[in-house]
C-alpha cells in the first residue's frame, strides 16, 4: 500500500514525531511504499538540524534524516509554516535575507500543494498530532 | 482510483480559532487545496464551531482576524460547511450565531446560497466514513 504521512507536531513536546517514525519504519518493513511525509504546523521543527537532545535521548532530527537518506523517502517542511518557525534552506535564507540556514539533512522545503498531492497520489494518508 | 478521479477531501477543525495556531493553518491548506479541484467539505466540531463565531475582534488579543476568510471560501468552490449540532448547543450557541457563509449558486442565475449545514453527532461520523482523505485540525 501507498501510504502518506502527515507529522503535525514539533519533536519532544508531543509524541506524533515518534509515532510518525515509527509508523513509517513498520510500514517500510512491512513492504509498504511511504509516498512522502509532511511536516506541518510545529512539525516543521523536526527539520531543523540545530537540535541537540541529551546524548542519553533519542535524536529525532537525526533519525529522520536517516530514514529520508537511507530509505529515500521524501521529507517535505511546509515553507509557510516554516517561515513563521525560522526553518530555512539555503534558498529561502538569501531569498529572506536571513544569515543562515538550518533546514537538517534529507528535509526539503515546499509548499502546502505536496500536502494535497499526497492526499491525492496515495492510498492512505495517516496524521500524526492533536 | 484513477488519477482524473476526484478523491473527497475532508477537513475537520476542532479548535478555537486563536487560542493555538490550528485553525488558520487549517485554512491555508483549505485555500491552497481548492486549486487541486478535489471534492472538499469543511466540519467544524468541539470548539472548532467558534471558528465561525459571528462578530470576532482580536484587537485585544493582538492576532490577525482571519475570520473574513471563511465568508469568502464559496469563490473557491469550497461549499460544504459542515457545523456539529452538539457542539454548538454544548457551548450554548445556535445558528444565528455563526457568520452567514453563502456561496453563489452558477446554475441558478448566482443565487445566494447558505454553505453552512447543521448536521448531527452521527451524520459527522457517516461524513469522516465517506471520505477519502481526512485532515484533522
Amino acid at each position: 500500500m501507498k501510504f502518506a504521512v502527515v507529522v503535525n507536531e514539533g519533536p519532544y513536546t508531543h509524541q506524533a514525531s515518534d509515532s510518525a517514525l515509527n509508523f513509517v519504519r513498520a510500514a517500510l518493513e512491512k513492504g509498504h511504499e511511504i509516498f512522502r511525509v509532511f511536516f506541518y504546523h510545529d512539525g516543521v521543527n523536526n527539520g531543523t538540524r540545530y537540535t541537540v537532545p541529551p546524548q542519553d535521548d533519542r535524536n529525532l532530527q537525526r533519525l529522520w534524516s536517516e530514514i529520508g537518506l537511507t530509505k529515500n523517502v521524501d521529507l517535505v517542511v511546509c515553507i509557510a509554516a516554516a517561515q513563521r518557525r525560522g526553518i530555512l534552506d539555503a534558498n529561502e535564507a538569501k531569498r529572506q535575507g536571513k544569515d543562515g540556514d538550518n533546514i537538517a539533512p534529507g528535509f526539503r522545503i515546499s509548499g502546502l500543494g505536496q500536502l494535497i498531492e499526497a492526499g491525492i497520489q496515495a492510498d492512505r494518508l495517516v496524521v500524526f498530532g492533536d | 482510483m484513477s488519477a482524473s478521479e476526484k478523491k473527497k477531501f475532508l477537513y475537520i477543525n476542532r479548535k478555537a480559532p486563536y487560542g493555538t495556531i490550528y485553525a488558520l493553518e487549517s485554512l491555508e491548506v483549505v485555500l491552497i487545496g481548492a486549486a487541486f479541484e478535489q471534492d472538499v467539505a469543511l466540519a467544524f466540531l468541539d470548539d472548532g464551531v467558534y471558528q465561525l463565531a459571528d462578530g470576532q475582534a482580536t484587537s485585544g488579543v493582538g492576532m490577525k482576524n482571519f475570520s473574513k476568510t471563511y465568508r469568502a471560501l464559496g469563490d473557491y468552490e469550497v461549499r460544504k460547511l459542515y457545523v456539529e449540532k452538539e457542539s454548538l448547543e454544548e457551548r450554548g450557541l445556535t445558528l444565528e450565531n455563526l457568520m452567514p457563509i453563502t456561496y453563489e449558486d452558477e446554475n441558478e442565475d448566482y443565487a445566494e446560497k447558505p454553505s453552512i449545514f447543521l448536521v448531527g453527532r452521527a451524520e459527522i461520523a457517516n461524513l469522516i466514513a465517506q471520505s477519502d482523505v481526512v485532515l484533522s485540525f
